[in-house]
């Protein structure tokens, strides 16, 4: 059987750094999974090469068997998959209604000449795609938001409204890295529960990136650790909390990570 | 009478073009010194048109509009595929602005530098604000749609607008196109106005002057650029100043608005929308 996502020998240079280092691992289909590692394992720079941003040194990367390697993000998008940003970017100078439609809008069929001469198929797209960005607002809980600009949301609603936008590119594969970043452990809990509920309403698979132990052990079906850009162990929470090689290399210094995440945070534009 | 008619034609036939570049620089984020070269485009285009083969005065519009917008492929096929840098145009279409003013220097059916004296003046107020009118509206609706919500995305953000499933290639391009075709409008409605058209009426100065037209105007507005293109052409002239203090009036306005609008006079938003919030404030 194959999975949905399949990484296979993945490697990323950046001049002398190795940022991901033959790395092979699958996602399989409708679960979440979940990505952990120490600071600049390589984590992101995995989505990077996932959504065609950066191109593999070597290696593959396919979804459901079609090889992502060498395809426009764009295109990678439309082979379904999309994805949040550790350092958050939105449209700030959008709404956040527009925000979701921009995804949504790309998708509907309107010719040039109907969307120049505004002709009824275009009104029509129009209105059909405001109701369904709003119905993701809705799902978000930011519905009350929709007409303000992005950039004047508080912290927390903005990586809703990252995850509504992203869901908007009606994925089968959600991406999302660092979510709860900056959250307390109250708005953690209500952001894991917020992951389970997209998951489970929109059908999509999803693999995220997590500092947050608890939300990983908690909602994540299979983990994957790396460590220095190269796999340590993949398996469900139980067997990654246990594993041996895991407690020492992550798990042990769990606290001392923590703070450094936190560190990384004030980093603006670490993320590309 | 005659004189205040003319101004003001002169004004709309250059918010046409402001319009024009809006769409690429205040919408698209993406910078040009050079979009008078596509006014001049349309000029020369269409005034050929019409004094060497008697076309129809709109018929040869269109096809002033229609050849602006394939040169602008022609730049912008070559230099828009970099993804983070656009630079790349910028350079070109400054390069562009320079042979273009060569060419038509030296060209026989242009007459050189001497300019084209004697086009038919085809264009009246009454067909300037037709064609203003539809130009603001076919901007409007591109910006409502999916190209244009393509655009802002790639002005806020394009790295997240590729994740959006944006092509960002061609979206510029589209940008591009849509607006040179805007300029090669204003450029034929101005060569039937003024009769006379020549080579340094589409130089650096003049794409300068759009350009501040939309900054001053504000980015991400439609209203904005339209209002500070009006103001440039029209305070001017409404106090008198001589010709010599033209530019140091232009300079002194530019100078104000930064001040008391760094934003510029609408930025990122539309003459309605200061009515809209006024209201809800109450
Ligand atoms: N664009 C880049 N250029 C150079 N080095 C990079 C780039 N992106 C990431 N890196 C390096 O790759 C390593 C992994 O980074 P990253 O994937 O961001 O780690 P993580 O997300 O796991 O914290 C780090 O050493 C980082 O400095
Ligand atoms: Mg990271």
């Amino acid at each position: 059987m194959t999975g949905l996502l399949e990484i296979e020998s993945l490697t990323k240079d950046f001049g002398g750094i190795r940022a991901v280092d033959s790395l092979t691992f699958r996602v399989r289909e409708g679960g979440i999974t979940g990505i952990i590692g120490p600071n600049g394992a390589g984590k992101t720079t995995v989505f990077n090469l996932i959504t065609g941003v950066y191109r593999p040194t070597t290696g593959d990367i396919r979804l459901e068997g079609v090889s992502a390697v060498g395809k426009r993000p764009d295109r990678i998008v439309a082979l379904g998959i999309a994805r949040t940003f550790q350092n958050i970017r939105l449209f700030n100078r959008q709404t956040c209604i527009e925000n979701v439609m921009t995804p949504l809008l790309q998708r509907a069929e309107c010719p040039l000449f109907s969307a120049l001469l505004r002709m009824p198929r275009a009104r029509s797209v129009e209105r059909e795609t405001r109701e369904k960005a709003m119905r993701l607002l809705a799902a978000m809980g930011i519905e009350a938001y929709a007409d303000a600009r992005a950039s004047t949301l508080p912290y927390g609603l903005q990586r809703k409204l990252e995850i509504a936008r992203a869901l908007a590119a009606e994925p089968k594969l959600l991406l999302l890295d660092e979510p709860a970043a900056g959250m307390n452990p109250e708005e953690t809990r209500s952001l894991a529960d917020l992951i389970v509920r997209v998951h489970d309403e929109f059908g999509v698979s999803i693999l995220l990136i997590e500092h947050h132990m608890d939300l990983v052990m908690n909602i994540c079906s299979s983990v994957v650790v790396m460590n220095f850009g190269a796999l340590l162990a993949q398996g469900r929470p139980d067997e990654i909390r246990t594993d041996e090689r895991v407690i020492r290399a992550y798990l042990g210094k769990k606290k001392r990570e923590r703070t450094a995440a936190e560190g990384e945070e004030s980093h603006a534009g670490a993320c590309r | 009478m005659d004189y205040i008619l003319s101004v003001v034609t002169l004004a709309a036939i250059n918010m046409v073009a402001v319009l024009g570049l809006a769409v690429f620089t205040g919408f698209t984020g993406l910078f040009s010194f050079g979009h008078a070269a596509f006014v001049g485009v349309g000029a020369y285009a269409s005034a050929i048109l019409t004094y060497y083969y008697y076309v129809p005065f709109f018929a040869a519009l269109a096809a002033g509009s229609v050849a602006a917008a394939l040169v602008s492929l022609v730049i912008g096929i070559p230099t828009l595929r970099a993804k983070l840098r656009s630079d790349y145009f910028a350079i070109a279409i400054l390069g562009f602005g320079e042979a273009l003013r060569v060419i038509l220097e030296n060209l026989d059916i242009t007459n050189g530098a001497r300019g084209l004296p004697g086009i038919d003046q085809f264009t009246t107020l009454p067909i300037v604000l037709a064609c203003l009118a539809f130009s603001v509206w076919i901007t409007r609706n591109f910006l409502r749609s999916r190209y244009g919500a393509a655009c802002i995305a790639i002005r806020e953000d394009p790295v997240a607008a590729e994740m959006a499933g944006i092509d960002l290639f061609r979206t510029r391009l589209l940008s591009l196109v849509l607006s040179a075709f805007l300029c090669g409008l204003s450029g034929g409605l101005l060569a039937h106005f003024l009769s006379f058209i020549q080579p340094v009426m589409f130089t650096l100065v003049q794409s300068t002057q759009l350009l501040a037209a939309v900054i001053a105007g504000g980015m991400g507005s439609v209203t904005g650029p339209l209002i500070a293109s009006f103001l440039f052409i029209v305070l001017p002239e409404a106090l008198r100043v001589a010709n010599m203090w033209r530019l140091v009036a232009y300079g002194l306005m530019l100078v104000l608005i930064m001040i008391y609008r760094p934003q510029g006079i609408m930025g990122y938003q539309e003459l309605p929308d200061l009515f809209r919030r006024k209201v809800s404030a109450k």
